[in-house]
């Protein structure tokens, strides 16, 4: 992974000085709450519901193992032994004392990590595909233009103000991994005719209150061009996008209101000035970003292993948990294993420090002392040798973390919500281990099938509940909670938005609405249908009917 | 009659007096007083009485504030003559003008004294600063000498910057020779 040198290093040592002097500034009353906020928003800092939240970037979701021992010691130094993995590969500390922050930031300094623009109206952190580098699917390598696009973004003097926060990601493989469609601009790794590698670039999309997927506004960019192009779309966006209203000021509304034909003009006449300019990247610098993503030393491997397949054959929930948490590897008799955060009773994502601790060790002894965070709130061991596996299988179990539910009902995306996050309209951790209890029982998870089940606690969308199967939203009425129920989204190639089935519900009735809508899918599925498929086949309808039929006598109106 | 404002220029600590000419409710720009000595006038008071401002202008005397949002191209052929440009602030949140300065400087090749007005605060002046303004004019009363001459420090909080701004003519990756790999640090 990316090593710093000394001029990364140095940058990371000034921001730490700056954001202690605004620290020190602030408590002894020279800088106003107003005024600190945006600088401790850009350096991660939330004030919450009970106490301060601290989020820490996790660039492209990489992790060495002394970085997760890192976080490890932060939670039981500064927290309360845990912490938890957002959909945006972050990592949330919910209990640090405010003026400890700066500490913290500074032991994230010691080992390459920080907390830059993890909040804030700025470029925020870079996602990618978590299988960058070993998926079979792979067009080329995002992380190198990843790390580049996060220097070039890293305290960037133009666009730390901007009219919204700003999300980007890549995807660089046949199947879409990250999303890339719900992002304000996606980079989408492609080759030309001329066999020549770029980008198809996407802009304008995202969730929230007003979902919306990106559109392309570029069929090919040379590589070269990624950062030319990109400061030319966010100037643009800079200098037009709303400001009066902060519901209306994302990318997304900007494109809308212009017309994604008239947006790519606008961007094209900035673009044409900067263009083949300084910024853009040289063959040189791709090169050195490049080596520090070489393949690990991987050892010659047979593609077939006999004593694999007898331990795969002898043992019924190993063969379940390959099939559900390993992944094809390109290199022959390696593997990508996901480590599964979503144990039924524990908040998904959420992490103890001595998962930390022992996560990192599985990391040095099974993955070349790497791991990665999944925006489904897991992480993966992305290099393990698969006469290994088993041996590995064991250990994770012991830990908690082998739980076969890799694209299974409980393998539930959820915010903090309410429980922990000001912003929350509801809790969602109740109503997410509500449902992991209801469907605790894995031959009946494993009978349902592929299913994704994502949960918000408000319109902000952390949780992504537009694109699951099936979406939960937290919404306040009457300073009430109540839930509202979307089917048929979906996330990859065909992203798809979830429509609501109809009024809301209130928490104790969630659980009951998703086994009625499964028990639907059940009834009505063809052989190898997925849960989505039976949706999109047969609509909505069918779903509503058996959701709203039986619940007629106990509803109260007008909670839509 | 005019105070005397705080201004940071190139890293200097200066005083200076300069009257900001402000369109009020119901004014018309073509009818609005211009003081006598140093100001700094609206553009559409500008774009309505070029001709008889532009001696003013030339030397230096006069400059021209733009509010967020408008846009700099406005001033077309008249950035050969102007000595003075400033560019308002009316949240320290709204970024509009770091992005026009940008544009002045980058595009239009701008090179008189670039100013910040409005809402400039300390823990900005390093941004400003890359963005291409040598003048940054913090709001009166908001900071006092001594906290001033602290804030001047913080122009270069970030020394050797990744990106190509208008301080930096090119990125990291070009201006110096970056680290390569030691032995061993992949493994």
């Amino acid at each position: 992974m990316y090593q710093y040198d000394e001029y990364d290093q140095q940058l990371l040592d000034e921001r730490v000085a700056q954001f202690r002097g605004q620290m020190q500034r602030f408590l002894a009353g020279e800088l106003s709450e107003d005024e600190f906020r945006p600088l401790r928003l850009q350096n991660g800092l939330y004030i919450q519901r009970h106490a301060p939240m601290y989020r820490v970037s996790v660039p492209y979701g990489h992790l060495a193992s002394r970085q997760l021992r890192k976080l490890g010691h932060l939670a039981r130094t500064y927290d309360r032994g845990y912490a938890h993995f957002t959909t945006r590969t972050n990592v949330q500390f919910n209990w640090p004392k405010l003026e400890t922050v700066p500490d913290m930031l500074a032991e994230l300094a010691s080992v390459q990590m920080h907390s830059n623009q993890t909040s804030g109206n700025c470029i925020r952190n870079i996602t990618a595909d978590p299988f960058a580098g070993v998926a079979a699917d792979e067009v080329a390598d995002p992380r190198p233009f990843a790390e580049i696009l996060r220097q070039w973004a890293t305290y960037n003097p133009e666009f730390a103000y901007l009219p919204r926060k700003f999300k980007v990601a890549f995807n660089s493989s046949t199947e879409n991994r990250v999303v890339l469609r719900v992002y304000d601009i996606g980079l989408d790794l492609v080759r030309n005719e001329a066999g020549e590698l770029g980008f198809r670039v996407l802009v304008g999309g995202g969730l929230g209150r007003t979902p919306i997927l990106a559109e392309e506004i570029r069929s090919f960019l040379p590589w070269s061009q990624m950062i030319t192009y990109c400061e030319a779309i966010i100037r643009v966006y800079n200098r037009w996008g709303r400001r009066d209203n902060a519901w209306k000021a994302r990318i997304k509304i900007l494109v809308k209101a212009l017309g994604v034909d008239a947006f790519r003009e606008e961007v094209e006449a900035e673009w044409a000035l900067s263009k083949d300019g300084p910024s853009t990247i040289t063959a040189a610098e791709l090169a050195r970003v490049s080596a520090h993503f070489a393949p690990p030393p991987y050892v010659e491997l047979p593609a077939e292993d006999p004593a694999f397949e007898r331990q795969l054959a002898g043992n019924k929930a190993f063969a379940t948990w390959f099939k559900r948490n390993v992944r094809p590897h390109r290199q022959p008799g390696y593997a990508s294993v996901v480590l599964s955060l979503k144990k039924t009773g524990t908040a998904p994502g959420d992490v103890s420090a001595e998962q930390f601790d022992a996560i990192a060790e599985l990391a040095d002894q099974y993955s070349f002392g790497e791991a990665r965070m999944l925006h489904e709130q897991n992480v993966a061991l992305a290099d393990v040798r698969r006469d290994q596996l088993f041996e590995l299988w064991q250990a994770a179990r012991e830990l908690g973390l082998a739980t076969p539910n890799i694209g299974l009902i409980s393998n539930i995306i959820c915010c903090p919500g309410g429980d922990f996050c000001a912003l929350a309209n509801a809790r969602s951790l109740p109503i997410a281990d509500d449902i992991q209890r209801r469907f605790d029982d894995l031959d009946y998870q494993h009978d349902i099938g592929e299913l994704d089940l994502n949960i918000s606690g408000c319109m902000n969308s952390c949780g992504h509940h537009h694109v699951g199967h099936i979406g939960v939203l937290g919404v306040d009425k009457n300073n009430e909670e109540w839930y509202q129920v979307t089917i048929g989204g979906s996330q990859g190639n065909g992203t798809t938005l979830g429509k609501v089935i109809g009024p809301s519900f209130a928490a104790e009735e969630v659980v009951d609405v998703v086994e009625q809508l499964i028990n639907t899918y059940l009834e009505l599925r063809h052989a190898d249908e997925r849960f989505i498929d039976t949706v999109h086949r047969l609509g909505s309808e069918p779903f509503k009917q058996r959701v709203y039929a039986e619940r007629q006598p106990q509803r109260k109106p007008a909670h839509v | 009659m005019c105070e005397h404002i705080d201004l940071i220029k190139n890293g200097r600590l200066l005083r200076e007096t300069r009257a900001l000419v402000v369109i009020a409710e119901n004014e018309d720009p073509a009818n609005i007083a211009v003081p006598a000595g140093p100001v700094l006038v609206p553009l559409a008071v500008w774009q309505a009485r070029r001709p008889e401002l532009l001696a003013r202008a030339r030397n230096g005397e006069l400059g021209v504030w733009l509010a967020a949002g408008e846009d700099p191209d406005a001033l077309g052929e008249d950035l050969a003559s102007l000595q003075l440009i400033a560019l308002d602030f009316p949240k320290f949140t709204d970024g509009r003008s770091y992005s026009a300065a940008t544009r002045l400087r980058l595009h239009h090749g701008y090179r008189g004294e670039l100013r910040a007005i409005g809402q400039v605060l300390r823990d900005q002046f390093n941004y400003l600063n890359r963005c291409g303004f040598d003048a940054l004019q913090p709001p009166v009363g908001r900071y006092d000498h001594e906290q001033l001459q602290a804030a001047v420090a913080s122009i270069v909080d970030f020394t050797l910057p990744y990106q190509r701004s208008v301080a930096d003519p090119l990125p990291l990756f070009r201006r110096v020779e970056r680290g390569a790999l030691q032995a061993g640090e992949l493994s």
